[in-house]
């Protein structure tokens, strides 16, 4: 589904991302663990078509078409999804109508007629139930005034409304009690099916005990150092990240 | 321009050579002394400070007509969508100039709906104790030009405490297809104590002839009264619009004036309100979007005379292009009118680096127990919550619009009317060139 190649990205001259390789197949879960600084927020970026940052090599290709071509609205249209580290705050729009609108501009870039209003509030009702949200969040303005937790709350429920292919959490988890990361988790588990698939960012292995990964990738400098089983993130927490900085010294 | 006043002088020696019997009424001795002092002021030019950044020199170029041809007949199916059609309304249209009695639908059940012509006949109490009572016409060239040759317009009186059931349209349309053409309509709306009402008012051209409007409406908002009033300004390219609004509001009333300005070549609103009273409470919101090379100026007033009075003044401005826009906001608090609570904001949007804002906020207090506040910026779009809604599959443009009318949509939170807050909504979109409901 998703195939990164030798992927290199740069900012302002800075090398950030240096070489990744990563490959997801549909009903996969990944996460990518590293130090602050990796390049985790850069990588997921990177997918999602911000332009701020600048591929020098390599390539992307999601459902087999090259993304790196496509503009940001073109790759939410195909199915990318990225749940923002720090979700801006837009005054003026309300959680409703960003969605009603985000949802709409998806079908009609795929040739389908809009979503009716009543149809869209009933999904929206169902949705705002697994994620126990409050109703009065759809006529709150986007992110504004949201507690950390409330915003990573509403990134998930934006991408249970919009059901993508591949959705990206970028550190979901960070800013959430133990409650709302146990209700994120129920969102992001009950989202899940044979043929979508997540990749899940995060520092800590708390999250990785409800969204359990089959893969486990570890970013470093800008490259993926280490993969394994969930074991890896395990053993993460347990040791740091000393011991694996140590070993690709030693290559 | 000096031409453009010889005219004036000559056309006005035949508006009252027609008067007959009125030439000696008071009316029209306020006219006269009106036309001397607009002779005296002349136009005004970029030399006055008050007309600095709109220049009335281009539009005054143009030979228009004064009294143009009697009414047009317009079928209501080629206008209906200048109406809001939507809801049951009052209706008081004119054409040309000219009152039409098949477009309109008046009323003197419990209230007033109808025209000024007729209340200058009719109702010589009202204009005695209104007309050029509440606009002022010593240093206001424009005003003094409109009172010179008042004659028509609409008229509304509310008396005590009774509600007007359902919204009222005011509506100029403009349809000369030969010669250019300038009209003058003079309003008069009084609320007695208690009244309520709710206005719409529009001009709007049916051809790309020139037009000049210039435009004075005397509002009187009484005791206990509430008026909610909203101006759309959505004219063609080739229409320009002078617009004279001032209002007086007396004890515990309310007055919300809305403004949008979307189109026309050159507007001009003059918004002057004066707080006669204490405990009055004031609200004007202004939505602001143009393009090519429209300008629109809107010059405010908040008087606080007396004590205890609240203003809310919130102006939002897009400009694209080469577009210009104006804002001059002045607050009087004079010497007695402590516990005033003033607030003003204007805020703007350049989408063009061609397009430019001049915004000016005026404070002058005189009192000392008040609260204040001010502020204007001048910016762009937001680059990030623009990925942001793009990363959710929201094409570019749709989403410059949304955040656009997220900007904007602060300055609609006064509009009362459901129907018509859906169609400001639509206009809003169609001026940004997408097809989006920004409401669900
Ligand atoms: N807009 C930017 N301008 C300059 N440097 C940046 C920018 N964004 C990220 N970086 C740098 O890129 C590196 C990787 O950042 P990021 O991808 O946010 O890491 P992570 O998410 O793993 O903490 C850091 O050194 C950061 O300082
Ligand atoms: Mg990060």
């Amino acid at each position: 589904m998703l195939d990164i190649k030798n992927l290199h990205a740069s900012i302002e001259e800075k090398d950030i991302l240096k070489g990744i390789n990563l490959q997801v197949k549909p009903g996969e879960v990944h996460a990518i663990m590293g130090p602050n600084g990796s390049g985790k927020s850069t990588l997921s970026s990177v997918i999602a078509g911000r332009e701020d940052y600048e591929v020098t090599d390599g390539s992307i290709d999601f459902l087999g078409e090259n993304v790196l071509d496509l503009s940001p609205e073109e790759r939410a249209q195909l199915g990318i999804f990225l749940s923002f580290q720090y979700p801006i705050e837009i005054p003026g729009v309300s959680v409703s109508n960003f969605l009603k609108t985000s949802i709409n501009e998806i079908r009609k870039a795929k040739g389908e007629e809009p979503m009716g209003a009543a149809d869209l509030l009933k999904k929206m009702r169902e949705k705002l139930k697994v994620l126990e949200m409050d109703k009065a969040f759809l006529s709150r303005s986007l992110n504004e005034g949201f507690s950390g937790g409330e915003k990573k709350r509403n990134e998930i429920f934006q991408m249970a409304m919009l059901e993508p292919k591949l959705a990206i959490l970028d550190e979901t988890d960070s800013g959430l009690d133990i409650d709302a990361l146990r209700i994120v988790a129920q969102g992001v588990n009950k989202f899940r099916n044979k043929d979508n698939a997540v990749v899940v960012i995060t520092h800590y292995q708390r999250l990785l005990d409800y969204i359990v990964p089959d893969v486990v990738h570890v970013l470093m400098d800008g490259k993926i150092v280490k993969t394994g089983d969930k074991n890896l993130a395990l053993e993460l927490e347990d040791k740091g990240y000393d011991w694996i900085k140590k070993e690709v010294a030693s290559l | 321009m000096e031409e453009f006043k010889d005219k004036l002088e000559s056309n006005y020696i035949v508006f009252e050579n027609e008067l007959n019997g009125e030439a000696d009424t008071a009316v029209h001795g306020m006219r006269r002394d009106a036309f001397r002092n607009f002779e005296k002021l002349g136009f005004p030019t970029k030399r006055n400070e008050e007309w600095k950044y709109t220049n009335l020199k281009p539009i005054l170029k143009a030979d228009y007509k004064l009294f143009p041809k009697r009414e047009d007949h317009i079928e209501f199916k080629d206008v209906k969508r200048f109406f809001l059609n939507e809801i049951d309304s009052y209706k008081v249209v004119f054409i040309n100039g000219v009152y039409s009695s098949w477009l309109s639908e008046t009323t003197h059940q419990g209230y007033d709906v109808c025209t000024f012509g007729n209340a200058l006949r009719k109702y010589p109490e009202a204009i005695d104790g209104y007309f050029n009572k509440v606009a002022k016409t010593d240093e206001q060239a424009m005003v003094s030009l409109n009172t010179a040759f008042a004659s028509e317009g609409a008229f509304i009186r509310v008396p005590k405490n009774k509600v007007v059931d359902k919204p009222i349209q005011i509506i100029f349309f403009n349809t000369s297809d030969d010669r250019e053409i300038m009209v003058q309509p003079r309003n008069l709306i009084i609320l007695e104590q208690g009244a309520k009402a709710e206005i719409i008012e529009r001009h709007q051209s049916l051809t790309d002839t020139p037009v000049l409007t210039n435009s004075v409406s005397e509002v009187s908002v009484g005791a206990n009264a509430e008026l909610h009033y909203y101006k759309l300004q959505n004219d063609v390219h080739t229409s320009s619009l002078i617009d004279n609004t001032w209002i007086n509001q007396y004890r515990d009333s309310v007055a919300k004036f809305s403004t949008f300005s979307f189109g026309g070549r050159l507007t001009r609103n003059n918004l002057h309100f004066a707080m006669k009273d204490e405990n009055c409470l004031t609200y004007m919101n202004g939505v602001t979007i143009l393009d090519e090379n429209q300008h629109v100026d809107h010059h405010t007033v908040a008087d606080h005379l007396v004590p205890h009075c609240e203003s809310h003044e919130l102006y939002k401005g897009i400009y694209d292009d080469t577009s210009t826009g104006v804002f001059n906001g002045k607050i009087n608090v004079h010497k007695d009118a402590q516990k005033t609570n003033a607030f003003q904001q204007n805020d703007n949007i350049l989408l063009s680096d061609r397009a430019t804002v001049d915004t000016k906020p005026q404070l002058e207090i005189y009192a000392d127990d008040v609260a204040c506040s001010h502020g204007c910026t001048v910016g762009q779009l937001d680059e990030e919550a623009l990925f942001y809604m793009k990363s959710r599959g929201i094409a570019d443009k749709e989403a410059r619009a949304l955040l656009m009318y997220a900007f904007a949509s602060y300055a609609l939170s006064e509009v009362g009317i459901r129907e018509l807050k859906q169609k400001v909504n639509m206009l809003i979109a169609k001026k940004l060139g997408v097809d989006l409901d920004f409401e669900l």
